[in-house]
């Protein structure tokens, strides 16, 4: 199947988009679903690893093994400094806090006329790997998977570890891992740190499969696009998120087809999905739907 | 001076209009804890009914009355068939169906008057310019401030002395308690969201003369109501009132004076798009101060 799929560019490209997305939906999860953190504004991250390609790309910098790095790098120092001031909040502070330090995002990006302003930054070429070829679009797919793939296990093999644990603890009492002498804070600050990389990663990857950034990488509508493909895959579950990218983005892409107000049955099925299938998708898939 | 007078008015005018929407989203946050993204969109919809009912030719007052009704409406039903079920969900479920119920009025809303932008053109008596102290203000913006004061002293007589707010007011702290005192917190819950959603109506159907009517205005203004009632301190009107006319004051007198402020001391090219990214966070800084100083906010439900 997958083998008839590769020689057809739409399709390839259309699961290209769904990887990167669920790149950004998994860094997400891993902050929602196990720290309990709903950060509204973790678009900002992945604006960030996308305009640092552009920019490096913008000045002669192609190669990606430097890029990419370099766009997490960026991304995750974003991240701390942000959660070092968030974290001090919870719940709906904690939301509105993540999102309007987005939006400080969003709008820096639209003000510097030198990185495209609102117009967005287009990129020449696709940055250049070693021994593969990222201007062919079954290779970026294949890299894109191999990393999304690279980042699920790890985040996998984090949450059941022993930082793992504390973080989901945190979540469940923070008073209780506190009085466990369990400095919270740091291992939140250090979840989100990673998650920003992880969204700053996809944001790199994005860079190179739409050769364009703009600002609206960091709009807050992004930000809540990120949140519904984890609430609607299953927060929690990793997995889960993987499957709320595929769905969102193909049911986007499929009622377009049908119809301009593709926003109305979506909406509707997203409703639906919340009212009735606590689980998310994942729950609902695996048999557990309690309504 | 005349500049500054004039900036300042149309802070008080932008901010009274955020306080209509900022009181009901208060409220409901406060008292029914619900995250209601959707509150925008009933903004919209008094908007888009009250500019259609004028282009038919409707006189203004009707055309204000016919918005309100539709928001109320709307209001009524969203809270019947949605937020009902979403009293129990956690915040982040609440998130995501009031974004769903978002996608649908944008889309329900250009299905029923198309793409293009609608017009409301402004009742001819009140078109005019008043002369105050040396400076021409519209006559318009002055009823607005007039309005949303009338507003907010007619929200202070319901939740200070009657009954229906001191319901209010205490189920916005002791949620259990006053259910439990027997009284049908549904039919409160309801009464509140109906009454925010008129509210935003409201402000809908008296902004559109001035602003374009168009799908998506309510998510812009959205983020201003979410800033002013965090800005304010959650559940109480007062925090509402003070915190909409701060984010409207400070975004107003941001725009107007940081790009002219930053002139003297960067290049110009700078200056303005510096100046017109910083004066777009000014309100986010406005808020992350406030929440330094008081992280609940400035007058959170439940103080005196």
């Amino acid at each position: 199947m997958l083998a008839a799929l590769l020689h057809q560019p739409f399709w390839v490209n259309a699961c290209t988009r769904i990887l990167i997305y669920a790149l950004v939906a998994v860094s997400l999860d891993l902050i929602v679903g196990y720290g309990g953190m709903v950060s509204f504004g973790h678009a900002a991250y992945f604006a960030a690893g996308g305009y640092t390609v552009a920019v490096l790309a913008q000045h002669g910098v192609d190669a990606a093994l430097i890029a990419w790095p370099i766009a997490m790098l960026v991304a995750g120092a974003l991240a701390a400094i942000v959660g070092a001031l968030s974290l001090r909040t919870s719940g709906i502070f904690f939301i509105m806090i993540t999102l309007a330090f987005a939006q400080m995002v969003f709008f820096a990006l639209v003000a510097v006329k030198a990185w495209g302003g609102n117009d967005g930054l287009p990129l020449d070429a696709r940055g250049v790997l070693p021994i593969v070829d990222l201007r062919d679009p079954n290779v970026l797919y294949a890299v894109c998977l191999a990393l999304l793939v690279a980042f699920v296990v790890v985040s996998a093999q984090l949450v059941e570890s022993r930082f793992g644990i504390v973080l989901r603890g945190a979540r469940r009492s923070e008073r209780r891992l506190l009085a466990l002498g369990f400095p919270t804070f740091r291992y939140k600050l250090v979840a989100f740190v990673i998650a920003g990389a992880g969204a700053g990663l996809a944001g790199a990857l994005w860079a190179e499969y739409a050769r364009f950034v703009s600002p609206d990488m960091a709009s807050w509508s992004r930000s809540g696009e990120f949140l519904v493909m984890v609430i609607l895959g299953g927060i929690g579950t990793l997995a889960g998120a993987v499957y709320g990218a595929a769905v969102l983005l193909g049911l986007e892409s499929l009622l377009a087809g049908f119809t301009e107000h593709w926003m109305l049955p979506l909406g509707l099925i997203l409703l639906a999905v919340v009212l009735f299938a606590k689980r998310g998708l994942y729950g609902w898939l695996a048999g557990t739907n309690d309504g | 001076m005349s500049l500054a007078l004039e900036q300042l008015l149309n802070g008080l005018q932008f901010g009274v209009m955020i306080f209509l929407l900022a009181a009901g989203l208060t409220l409901v946050f406060g008292i029914m804890g619900v995250i209601n993204l959707a509150h925008g969109s009933i903004y919209m919809l008094g908007a888009y009914v009250a500019a259609s009912t004028a282009s038919k030719g409707a006189p203004f007052i009707v055309a204000v009355a016919a918005g309100a009704a539709a928001a109320a409406l709307a209001g009524l039903v969203v809270e019947l068939v949605v937020i009902r079920r979403l009293y129990v969900r956690d915040h982040l479920d609440q998130v995501l169906a009031t974004f769903a119920l978002i996608l649908i009025a944008n889309d329900g809303v250009s299905m029923a008057w198309g793409k293009t932008p609608l017009n409301m053109t402004m009742p001819p008596a009140l078109a005019g310019a008043v002369s105050l102290g040396g400076l021409t203000y519209p006559t318009y913006r002055l009823v607005l401030i007039a309005a949303g004061i009338a507003v907010a002293i007619g929200l202070y007589f319901l939740i200070a002395r009657s009954r229906l707010g001191m319901l209010i007011r205490a189920g916005a702290t002791h949620r259990e308690t006053v259910a439990a005192l027997g009284v049908d917190i549904t039919r409160l819950n309801t009464i509140v969201f109906t009454l925010g959603a008129l509210l935003a109506g409201v402000a809908g159907a008296l902004l559109a003369p001035i602003l374009a009517v168009q799908v998506g205005m309510g998510e812009q203004i959205l983020i201003l109501t979410f800033v002013a009632i965090v800005v304010g301190g959650l559940g109480s009107i007062r925090g509402a009132f003070v915190g909409a006319l701060l984010v409207g004051l400070v975004d107003t007198l941001g725009r107007a004076y940081i790009p002219v402020l930053l002139k003297p001391v960067a290049r110009p090219e700078i200056a303005d798009s510096l100046g017109g990214g910083l004066s777009a966070i000014a309100i986010y800084v406005l808020m992350a101060v406030v929440l330094v100083w008081k992280p609940r906010g400035l007058f959170p439900a439940g103080t005196r």
